[in-house]
């Protein structure tokens, strides 16, 4: 029987034994790099294949977690090795094995130096972001949350652009910062529960007081993970600096660890603290879209550009998640998902152009639907997918989170549609100054056009951004049990302090 | 009867230690600094160790005063021996015959026999005078042997440095001492407890203590008087630094831990603030200290200042809970001090050690296996999961917020992330920066064993942290303090 393995385990653990392989493939030359390269993506991809099961054996109608597994681990101290998913972690363990061999297979030609550490490092990383995702144990989540951090920081500093020490730095710093604060918040809770299990703190009533405290130290991590206005200022730097791979998993899977950290954790088990503070996280919110729109429209680094766009997306889901509300969640989980693919699309398309000429300057296109047209309509359906346009997944999550958002406050509301706004004016204006205009520079002309490897990452990606805007079905039948089970729970809580009041 | 065979049996690291320290000089005496000798000697001197730690196995786990109420064996001593037995034997294992770092005297074997020995004789104490004694047979071998390099100016500069001040702390702590013993009409550890539990504590006791407390600080290079800890590690030959790194600390906050967790456990809301401050400015000394550093034993330095504040943080605790913390925390700054410095002595170019941090740059593409291991050190020094200093981190400031201590414990983990940024220094330079001069690439066995031992420790400490949970909580019921586990 299937539903007697432990798939969980096996899709977290599956890419560690690739890197044993990796490890065993012998010799320095040409040949054996290829043989990373190949070992990489086959785990990766099996990986991908073995995660499905988790979508097709998945019982959209409950709200619980399934394929549980529970062992012991610290004897005795309520610490165990507990994964799960249900309907909010489920589709971002699939988003994290679908991106992981598209990135491999994205940095195949561009890393040139130490492939087989590049490979290892991957590999960990994909360790590390599915365990997190299937964490139901405290101290789990959190060895994996910082984990993450070190073959991050390898891939920032090692193979990155010429900023990339400074970079790493504030990458690994910022990070930390955030997380210790959260530290302090587990050992209280645990210390309160006696346990650092997630479905029994998911119950456990911790008194309001205490509630803000933790919920502030939590926000510190989330906040600057997801990242929130003003503590937003690593993720340009680290997305300049990042290999083509490093950004597609940092801004595809990385950031979305904040929202997700919201909504597996503030919001059921300080729901008061959440309610309090979500005006709080309105303003952060609104600050980030408006003001990081227009940062973007400034930029002349189409990375940099794309990198300020996440933040102002990242706004949209932060929004979402604090009106309490189910469409506002199930907003803010479907446009994480949807940037997720979106956000790496982009910036593997930034990566495709940057191969072939070396630079990133928006100054130094213009008029690529000449030289590449293919890669102008690929390129075109990510951008309107990141404006939002309707028939893409951008879509539906940003329509669900200004609904949401339009119940909880009309004024966010509006706000939050401006963004919208403006969204489009700096994505459609980087657009025209790349692939518009006629191809006048010699070296835009002498482009080649995309090759099949290019073609083979940039098909998927986009077969899922049209289906999920054209029939977002499969991943909101997904969520919606476990979002209602959430919103209800909050609101119940909201109700009860108006009473109180 | 004063001995008999319990007596015997509870002090059998000790004996061990002794008898072989003494042949060792007897022998020394006769051999000369030949290569062969050299190399006869370490292996008498790894046996020593070695039996030392076996019989640590077979010492009784429950609370034994012996030798007149000098001596006491309890689980938690046993622990805390062990540790420092094994980080003696790697300190002593990791130095190549071959090496002429000004170590090669047969002497510097027996005089780290003998500091060895002290480190069990004052972990062991049970009175002020068996814990001055200990103290004193620790401290002044460790001045010799830090002096040891006499072609070295700096090495003289170190050992004198390290004399002087802890000429000075010994002072303070006997001073303690003799104010503890006047107002509590007793030497013996349990009749000062009971003197306090009938009496209450005086504030002349309190003088004392906060005078022992100094003296015991200084040891265990606690801020603000951590002063020496810089110049010796830099100063010292690098086998001495590697020593100095590993095993002092542990007994001096093994005594630490005994004397405020057993004797003064009825006064601990006073000694606790005490503690409160030194963890503090410990972490920050060692986080903010070791930035603008670049020698790699220097930044070590630092960074043992500040590890010791982490592991004061759990002590500040004053619970049974903080104990186990600092035990556990103990076990993994051994592995990680040992895998460390068996890179730090391996870094050689053309035979003579370097020890600059720029003589790391592009260590990864040279010496891909130091350079990994180096960096899953610093990782887990910085406090990073899945690895070992993560876990220790974890108990020491659970206890601390458990004892209501959060100001601390967010104090601790912000210094943490100050600290992070040396630490990731050092893999900048391996992993992100291009070889300038390359380092000689033979490496004994030795350290690549000690190397991978410890690298398999902190790497798979996740594994063994739930029976290390257990028996450390366990060791720590020997200490009569309340608080809840």
């Amino acid at each position: 029987m299937l539903s007697s393995w432990p798939i969980l385990s096996i899709v977290t653990f599956l890419p560690l034994i690739g890197v044993l392989f990796i490890l065993l493939a012998s010799g320095n030359n040409k040949s054996s790099e290829h043989n990373c390269k190949m070992l990489a993506i086959w785990v990766s991809s099996f990986t991908f294949i073995v995660s499905l099961i988790l979508y097709f054996g998945f019982d959209t109608t409950m709200a619980g977690y399934q394929f549980e597994e529970q062992v012991e681990w610290i004897a005795g101290s309520g610490i165990s090795y507990h994964l799960g998913v249900d309907g909010i972690s489920m589709p971002f363990i699939l988003l994290s094995t679908f991106l992981t061999p598209l990135s491999i297979l994205a940095s195949w030609h561009s890393i040139k130096n130490r492939v087989r550490e590049f490979m290892i490092a991957f590999l960990v990383l994909e360790t590390m972001m599915v365990g997190m995702f299937a964490s139901l144990d405290m101290m789990m989540f959190y060895l994996f949350f910082e984990g993450v951090l070190i073959p991050m920081f390898l891939i920032i500093g090692i193979w990155g652009g010429p900023r990339r020490v400074y970079a790493a730095f504030k990458f690994f710093l910022y990070t930390l910062a955030g997380s210790v604060l959260m530290l302090v918040g587990i050992m209280v809770m645990y210390l309160q529960a006696g346990t650092t299990d997630i479905p029994v703190l998911s119950d456990f009533n911790f008194p309001p007081e205490l509630q803000y405290w933790l919920f502030i130290g939590f926000f510190a991590s989330f906040a600057v993970k997801v990242p929130m206005w003003p503590v937003h200022t690593w993720l340009p730097d680290a997305h300049v600096e990042a290999p083509t791979a490093g950004s597609m998993i940092l801004a595809g899977v990385l950031l979305k660890m904040g929202g997700y950290g919201f909504i597996r954790f503030s919001l059921p088990m300080f729901p008061d603290a959440s309610v309090y503070f979500a005006p709080f996280i309105f303003v952060l919110s609104v600050v980030a879209i408006i003001y990081t729109s227009l940062v973007a429209l400034a930029q002349s680094d189409m990375k940099k550009l794309i990198a300020y766009s996440s933040v102002a997306h990242m706004g949209f889901v932060t929004i979402g998640i604090f009106t309490l509300n189910e469409q506002g969640i199930t907003g803010a989980m479907f446009q994480m998902i949807s940037h997720g693919l979106v956000s790496a699309a982009l910036f593997f398309c930034v990566g495709i152009v940057y191969d072939r000429l070396h630079t990133r300057e928006i100054d130094a296109y213009g008029g690529v639907a000449d030289v590449m047209p293919n890669y102008a309509v690929f390129f075109m359906i990510m951008m309107l997918a990141s404006v939002g346009l309707p028939g893409t997944s951008g879509f539906v999550g940003e329509i669900l989170v200004l609904v949401g958002a339009y119940k909880a406050s009309s004024l966010v509301a509006f706000f939050a549609a401006t963004g919208l706004v403006l969204g489009a004016t700096y994505m459609l204006w980087l657009y025209r100054r790349v692939v518009f205009g006629r191809a006048e520079k010699g070296e835009v002309i002498r482009m080649p056009v995309l090759n099949n490897r290019e073609i083979t990452i940039l098909v998927p990606l986009t077969i899922f951004i049209v289906w999920f805007g054209i029939y977002p079905a499969p991943l909101l039948d997904v969520l919606n049990p476990v979002v209602a089970l959430i919103s209800e729970a909050v609101s119940n809580t909201q109700m009860a302090t108006a009473n109180l009041q | 009867m004063l001995f008999t065979q319990m007596t015997f049996q509870a002090a059998l690291p000790e004996y061990i230690l002794a008898v072989v320290a003494l042949g060792l000089v007897l022998m020394a005496a006769f051999t000369g600094e030949s290569l062969g000798s050299r190399r006869l000697v370490k292996m008498i001197a790894l046996l020593g160790y070695g039996f030392a730690f076996a019989t640590t196995f077979i010492l009784p786990s429950e609370s034994q005063v012996i030798f007149l109420g000098l001596f006491k064996i309890d689980g938690f001593l046993v622990y805390m021996k062990g540790l420092v037995l094994i980080g003696a034997f790697f300190a002593c294992w990791m130095v190549d015959e071959d090496w002429s770092d000004g170590v090669e005297k047969p002497e510097y074997q027996v005089l780290m026999m003998l500091a060895t020995l002290g480190m069990l004789l004052m972990i062991s104490a049970n009175d002020l005078i068996s814990l001055f004694m200990g103290l004193e047979l620790q401290s002044l071998p460790l001045y010799v042997i830090a002096a040891m390099n006499t072609r070295s100016l700096k090495s003289s500069e170190a050992g004198l440095k390290y004399f002087l001040l802890g000429a000075l702390s010994s002072g303070m702590l006997l001073y303690g001492a003799s104010l503890i013993y006047g107002f509590s009409g007793s030497t013996q550890f349990g009749e000062i407890a009971s003197s306090i539990a009938q009496n209450g504590a005086s504030s002349g006791m309190i003088i004392g203590v906060v005078f022992l407390l100094s003296g015991l600080a200084f040891k265990v290079s606690a801020a603000p008087f951590h002063m020496w800890t810089p110049d010796v590690y830099e100063g010292a030959p690098t086998p001495v630094t590697a020593l100095f790194a590993i095993a002092p600390k542990v007994a001096a906050i093994a005594l630490l831990l005994n004397v405020t967790h057993f004797v003064f456990a009825d006064i601990r809301l006073e000694w606790m603030q005490v503690i409160i401050a030194l963890s503090v400015a410990s972490m920050a000394v060692g986080a903010f200290g070791a930035i603008m550093q670049k020698d790699l034993k220097r930044m070590m330095a630092y960074s043992s200042i500040a590890h010791m504040g982490y592991a004061l943080a759990g002590l500040a605790a004053g619970t049974q809970q903080g104990a186990a913390g600092v035990m556990i925390y103990m076990t993994t700054y051994i592995f990680m001090g040992a895998g460390t410095f068996s890179i730090i002595l391996m870094m050689r170019r053309d035979g003579l050690p370097v020890q600059k941090l720029s003589d790391l740059a592009g260590l990864s593409s040279t010496h891909p296996y130091w350079a990994f291991g180096l960096m899953v050190f610093m990782f887990s020094m910085a406090g990073i999961p899945p690895l070992a200093g993560f876990f220790a981190k974890w108990y020491v400031f659970l206890a601390a917020v458990n004892a209501g201590l959060i100001p601390l414990a967010i104090i601790g983990v912000l210094t943490s992330v100050i600290g992070a940024f040396y630490y990731l220094r050092i893999i900048k330079l391996m992993y992100f920066e291009d070889v300038d001069q390359p380092l000689d690439t033979n490496a004994p066995t030795e350290n690549i064993i000690i190397l991978s031992v410890s690298l398999i420790v902190t790497i798979l400490f996740l594994f063994i942290i739930g029976p290390l949970r257990e028996w450390t909580y366990f060791a720590a019921t020997n200490f009569p303090i309340s608080g809840a586990l």
